[in-house]
């Protein structure tokens, strides 16, 4: 009864092409987006924003990255903490090394350096499919983590070898370094959220995702039909840089606040993120957040009723909690290999008929 | 009325036009294989060019020499009165050659709309940057490719199916969507391999409906391998016959079935 697209017609090849078509959609995406706005800025305090809307929120566009180039384009990739990681150091370099402009375009052209990274990285894939790439992005994780543990110019010759956020401001409102408020954390990860969905949403509706999926789908097909494969996969490893870059350089600058790279960016992130796509659905972008709010929320609730709820030791409760996401993980790509997005699909393709199913 | 040479009109009063396409002295080697030896024919604007010959004659392969996936080791190709240079399989579709393949290349993971609008992608110039904003240039470019694509599914009575996963369909609709997409390019040339295969008789005369309705409704120039002779002969201005890579017989259907060479290709002969 709460969902319905009878009377919901679409007049316009425009309207048929937004991204949400069905009018009940539309409204719960906008008042979704008034609730992220409006309201939990002012409630929130450091307990929710570190532990549950920060990370979320980052390994969110983590997510949106990693999917544009895996779930979009078919290009697996297992680089995903290397390249955050170059986005972190990126905005670490920018921030110290241009203190006057603002960290808003610092966190930007970080995305932007670690585009061109990635870029190159995806090289390989021109020459290679499937599990073989996986081993050469595997290659780039490693190898960019001896990088930044290796050239101490990465990290301004600091003796503890770690990278930490200096205090910058946004309007004046401090986002970055030890005195930052929880909403105002909470805020800037949001607004580059958003923007970057949109982006997202955006370039897979048109053309350009179109190209992606093609080549994802039967590379020879879209050859056939005038896709440059070339061009395909490069943009794709191009734009899921970017978005990786951002999140990279949120993550160490708005929530870790000081990184060192192989225990902040190493392989399990890598893995992480991955996990959050195959989880969440790949190939789409609804997909990418609900994975990311899997993973960062699972552990938190499995904590809370270990801990909080049973008492129990925390590092019984901190092994259980390793055996009990492990094997939900185990039993979600047995059950339903497309994610919680083709849940949502579903239960969605249910509503629009109920409570007549006939 | 000479067929060989030159512009003609066809039995059913078509006018056929200048060259479009011409093959001259085709030699494909896989190793030591000859695929194709030798072969040269043309394909005239307007005109459906059908390709036939026993299994592995070497028709799929000179179709994939006209597309691109296979370069000969000797000869040459022309369209539209050029030269074409050795080139990759997209940098021929952006020249206006579409295809469809033997086993149905859909992708799967996509709807019927989307396979759809992917056969316009070399119409889309938009740059990622306009793409990422979308209200402007990529909007309007999207709706003006929509219309575009709106026609040939309509033209090919999908309409139902429209946003239905490409996976769910059934083969013979598949076989339609594929032709819609390769429609959509607006293809100066388009080629059908085995359009018919795996039909029953209903879905042939379907398809040759519309592929007949294609060549005359917007004048698209169509080279097609079928294994169906009815289909062949009722369909085909001329025939291209070919056998152990050969090219053994071409002419107009009425030419090609009283051929010596082709009769003894397709019945057998004695060899003693």
């Amino acid at each position: 009864m709460f969902y319905r697209e009878a009377g919901d017609f679409s007049t316009t090849y425009s309207q048929d092409s937004q991204t949400f078509p069905i009018k009940f959609d539309r409204y719960r995406y906008y008042v979704v987006l008034a609730i992220a706005f409006g309201v939990i800025p002012f409630l929130i305090n450091d307990y929710w924003a570190n532990a549950v809307f920060v990370p979320f929120l980052i390994y969110a566009i983590a997510a949106i990255g990693l999917n544009i180039l895996t779930g979009y384009c078919g290009q697996v990739s297992l680089g995903t903490g290397g390249f955050m990681a170059v986005g972190a150091y990126s905005c670490y370099k920018l921030m110290t090394g241009f203190p006057e402009i603002s960290i808003v375009i610092h966190v930007i052209l970080s995305g932007g350096i670690t585009a061109a990274v990635v870029t190159l990285f995806g090289l390989p894939s021109l020459r290679i499919k499937g599990f073989y790439l996986a081993v050469a992005t595997l290659a780039a994780q490693f190898f960019l983590v001896w990088l930044f543990n290796k050239v101490s110019w990465f990290y301004n010759y600091s003796a503890s070898g770690q990278i930490s956020a200096p205090e910058r401001s946004v309007f004046g409102i401090i986002v970055t370094g030890p005195n930052t408020e929880a909403w105002a954390k909470y805020l800037i990860c949001l607004v580059f959220v958003t923007l970057c969905a949109i982006i997202a949403r955006n370039l897979t509706r048109g053309s350009m995702g179109r190209k992606w999926m093609a080549i994802r789908d039967m590379d020879i097909a879209a050859e056939i039909i005038g896709v440059n494969p070339m061009a395909a996969k490069l943009t794709a490893f191009m734009v899921s840089g970017f978005f990786v870059g951002i999140a990279g350089a949120l993550f160490f600058a708005v929530y870790l606040g000081a990184a060192e790279v192989g225990e902040s960016f190493g392989i399990d992130k890598s893995f992480l993120v991955l996990f959050m796509i195959i989880i969440g659905g790949l190939g789409s972008i609804f997909g990418s957040f609900a994975g990311a709010a899997f993973m960062v929320l699972l552990p938190v609730f499995l904590k809370n009723v270990f801990v909080g709820g049973l008492g129990w030791p925390t590092d019984l409760a901190a092994h259980l909690q390793f055996i009990v996401s492990g094997s939900l993980i185990i039993m979600f790509l047995i059950m339903e290999p497309h994610g919680l997005a083709q849940l949502w699909r579903l239960a969605k393709e249910k509503l629009r008929l109920w409570p007549f199913p006939h | 009325m000479n067929a060989m040479t030159g512009n003609y009109t066809t039995a059913d009063g078509r006018q056929i036009g200048d060259t479009l396409m011409e093959m001259k002295n085709i030699t494909l080697r896989f190793g030591g294989v000859v695929a194709i030896k030798d072969i040269s024919f043309d394909i005239h604007e307007g005109e459906i060019r059908a390709i036939i010959g026993p299994n592995g004659a070497g028709k799929s392969s000179m179709l994939n020499v006209i597309s691109g996936f296979y370069h000969p080791q000797e000869g040459e190709v022309w369209f539209r009165g050029a030269k074409r240079p050795t080139m990759k399989p997209y940098q021929v579709a952006q020249q206006g050659i579409a295809r469809t393949f033997q086993n149905i290349a859909l992708f799967n993971g996509m709807s019927v709309l989307d396979n759809v609008m992917t056969g316009r992608l070399t119409h889309m110039k938009t740059g990622m940057f306009a793409q990422a904003l979308w209200k402007g240039k990529a909007e309007k470019e999207e709706v003006e490719n929509r219309e575009v694509v709106e026609k040939i599914i309509d033209f090919l009575e999908i309409q139902a199916i429209r946003k239905t996963p490409v996976g769910r369909l059934p083969y013979g609709l598949k076989k339609r969507v594929e032709l819609a997409r390769a429609l959509a390019a607006e293809p100066k040339l388009l080629l059908l391999d085995e359009p018919m295969a795996g039909m029953n008789v209903e879905e042939k005369e379907d398809m040759s409906r519309f592929i007949l309705d294609v060549n005359d409704e917007f004048g698209t120039t169509i080279a097609l391998i079928e294994h169906d002779m009815g289909v062949v002969m009722d369909l085909s201005d001329r025939v291209v016959v070919m056998d152990y890579g050969r090219k053994i017989g071409d002419g107009t259907p009425d030419e090609v079935r009283n051929n010596q060479d082709v009769i003894d290709a397709y019945l057998g002969v004695s060899h003693d």
